[in-house]
């Protein structure tokens, strides 16, 4: 017997994603070769084919640039120090000797399902220069008050240590489940041959968690790529324009301006700068796993 | 594995992590019931000297925040209907249901997932100006109704439901849409709260879209009432955190209690498929 009528089934899900999704992002690309602006929105006429003339500005713009320097920065030091200390934070955890396991994963796992904004004006506060708790920490070990969200060397820094504490506990649970999957025979054969603690680590642990570590990196990557809300909340993409992200940027130009055809342009220099890292990782993790 | 290290340091390490982790929110709490101005000191004050909800009485007679609150609520459950009316039957049929074009139809899908979701926000603002959906609770509803990560969760589940069950259905004469309902449904429980909680979660926590969609303050979501504001009374710290708990708190606990269900969604959505 054939099951029929799988059709059905999927295609209120595959229109939806069609006509909501897959469309819109055909449209961006049209758009993206058009000055579709102010006077497009109000009428359609006024719309003219432009080639790549978006691309062009884009590529002459001194804030495109330092917006995507500033995601970067944001990506290359955040999401590794993110992983980071998932992956400490995991081993921890994970250890025989932790008591009360479960009441320490929901309190390092809390921070992942709160709301972006909220707990950025949290951070903001924290951040204070005069009243913030992070400088009367610092104050502790006698370290200078620092202007975290005014000076623009510390304000990436800023978001950066903001992102990690609230997402390190998403990845820190699927390291979890990749550390208990690890069969204990292969630490006791390790062990056998003389290996101390960080050989185990070295040769047994990292190894059995390439493919986790492969999917957290791409995962974290591309997520850090998406900074947005932090700097809309904490700086407003200041100062000086040092926490301006490549979405704030495609943000502003979009809908405070309404250069809807050059705002389309840098959401597709964002995707494809995103796909391009993802195919690095996958290439980089291909050649290693042969090697 | 047996520990060299003492321990005490990896609890001590645990507890330090923790407080850090918590901290923040503790504090949210403890400065929300601050009297207006007492966090604006130095140094920063842990507790309060007494109890004062005036923040939160500020916070709710002016603005919009109860309706924001009213609104944010409201969307999230209408998101979460959406979500499992889109998604469910689709991940059963990409799992279990053999049918013309399915696999290539599922390599589009995990093709779509590598594009993210702001390259499509500006057609897509212009086709709901276009119908009159812009500054509507449908325009918000709109994009997330199906989505390819809530299919592919959906799917990674039924995979394990044994052919034998279903043939077994059909042998007796159950057409697909009484199987799926009578037998797959049960089966997919689980499943179907986790979705239900990433949907609501999504709903309640997203931002860009909303804060692009909806112009009026009376029809804004929390989070975007929230950033308003925080842009407008930045030296408030009282309400702030009076707007910050009101956002995070209740949802923290209810998805703290079905962590459960959270962290196997979470899970699954990270095993190649």
């Amino acid at each position: 017997m054939k099951p029929r009528g799988g059709w059905s089934f999927v295609s209120p899900a595959l229109i939806a994603i069609g006509v909501f999704f897959v469309l819109p992002v055909v449209a961006a690309l049209a758009l993206s070769f058009t000055d579709f602006d102010i006077y497009g929105v109000a009428d359609r006429h006024n719309v003219r084919f432009i080639g790549f003339d978006n691309y062009r500005r884009l590529v002459a713009t001194p804030l495109f640039w330092s917006a995507l320097r500033n995601t970067a920065f944001f990506v290359i030091v955040g999401a590794p120090l993110s992983i980071a200390v998932s992956l400490g934070t995991a081993l921890l955890i994970n250890a025989r000797v932790v008591r009360a396991r479960g009441a320490f994963r929901t309190a390092l796992f809390a921070p992942v399902v709160t709301t972006v904004v909220a707990v950025a004006v949290i951070w903001r506060y924290i951040f204070h220069d005069r009243y913030g708790f992070l400088n009367y920490v610092l104050g502790w070990f006698h370290i200078d008050a620092i202007d975290w969200l005014g000076d623009p060397h510390w304000s990436m820094p800023a978001m950066i240590v903001f992102a990690v504490w609230k997402n390190f506990g998403y990845n820190m649970i699927i390291f979890v489940a990749g550390l208990q999957s690890i069969p204990g025979d292969q630490y006791e054969a390790a062990r056998i041959d003389g290996a101390g603690r960080v050989a185990q680590f070295r040769f047994v642990t990292l190894p059995a968690l390439a493919p986790t570590m492969l999917l957290v990196t791409i995962l974290t990557m591309v997520g850090y790529f998406q900074l947005f809300a932090e700097p809309y909340v904490m700086t407003r993409g200041g100062p000086a324009q040092s926490t301006t992200s490549v979405l704030y940027f495609m943000f502003e130009e979009g809908f405070k301006w309404w250069n809807l055809g050059y705002a389309s342009a840098v959401a597709f220099v964002l995707f494809a700068i995103m796909l391009g890292g993802t195919m690095l990782q996958l290439a980089v993790a291909r050649r290693w796993s042969r090697s | 594995m047996k520990p060299r290290v003492e321990p005490w340091v990896v609890n001590a390490a645990l507890i330090i992590i923790a407080l850090a982790a918590i901290f923040p929110l503790a504090w949210m709490i403890s400065v929300s019931v601050m009297a207006p101005g007492e966090a604006s000191t130095a140094p920063p004050p842990l507790l309060p000297q007494a109890i004062n909800f005036a923040s939160y009485h500020e916070l709710f007679s002016r603005g919009h925040i109860g309706r924001n609150l009213l609104n944010s609520i409201g969307l999230a459950l209408a998101a979460t209907v959406l979500s499992l009316a889109f998604n469910v039957t689709a991940g059963y049929a990409f799992a279990k249901l053999r049918f013309p074009g399915r696999d290539l139809a599922w390599k589009l899908m995990l093709g779509v997932m590598l594009v993210p979701a702001q390259v499509a926000m500006i057609p897509l603002f212009l086709m709901l100006k276009q119908v009159g959906l812009v500054n509507s609770y449908a325009g918000v509803l709109i994009p997330g109704m199906a989505n390819v990560f809530g299919i592919f969760l959906v799917r990674q589940y039924a995979l394990s439901i044994p052919d034998e069950m279903l043939e077994a259905a059909r042998i007796d004469g159950a057409g697909e849409w009484r199987i799926f309902w009578s037998i797959v449904l049960p089966v997919l429980r689980p499943i179907l709260v986790t979705l239900a909680i990433f949907a609501f979660l999504g709903s309640w926590n997203d931002f860009l879209w909303p804060l692009i969609v909806l112009a009026d303050d009376s029809r804004q979501t929390l989070p975007v009432a929230i950033a308003a504001l925080s842009r407008e009374h930045a030296g408030d710290n009282e309400l702030m955190m009076a707007g910050a708990v009101i956002t995070i708190l209740p949802v923290l606990a209810v998805v703290l209690a079905l962590q459960r269900y959270y962290i196997q969604g979470l899970l699954s959505g990270s095993v190649k498929g």
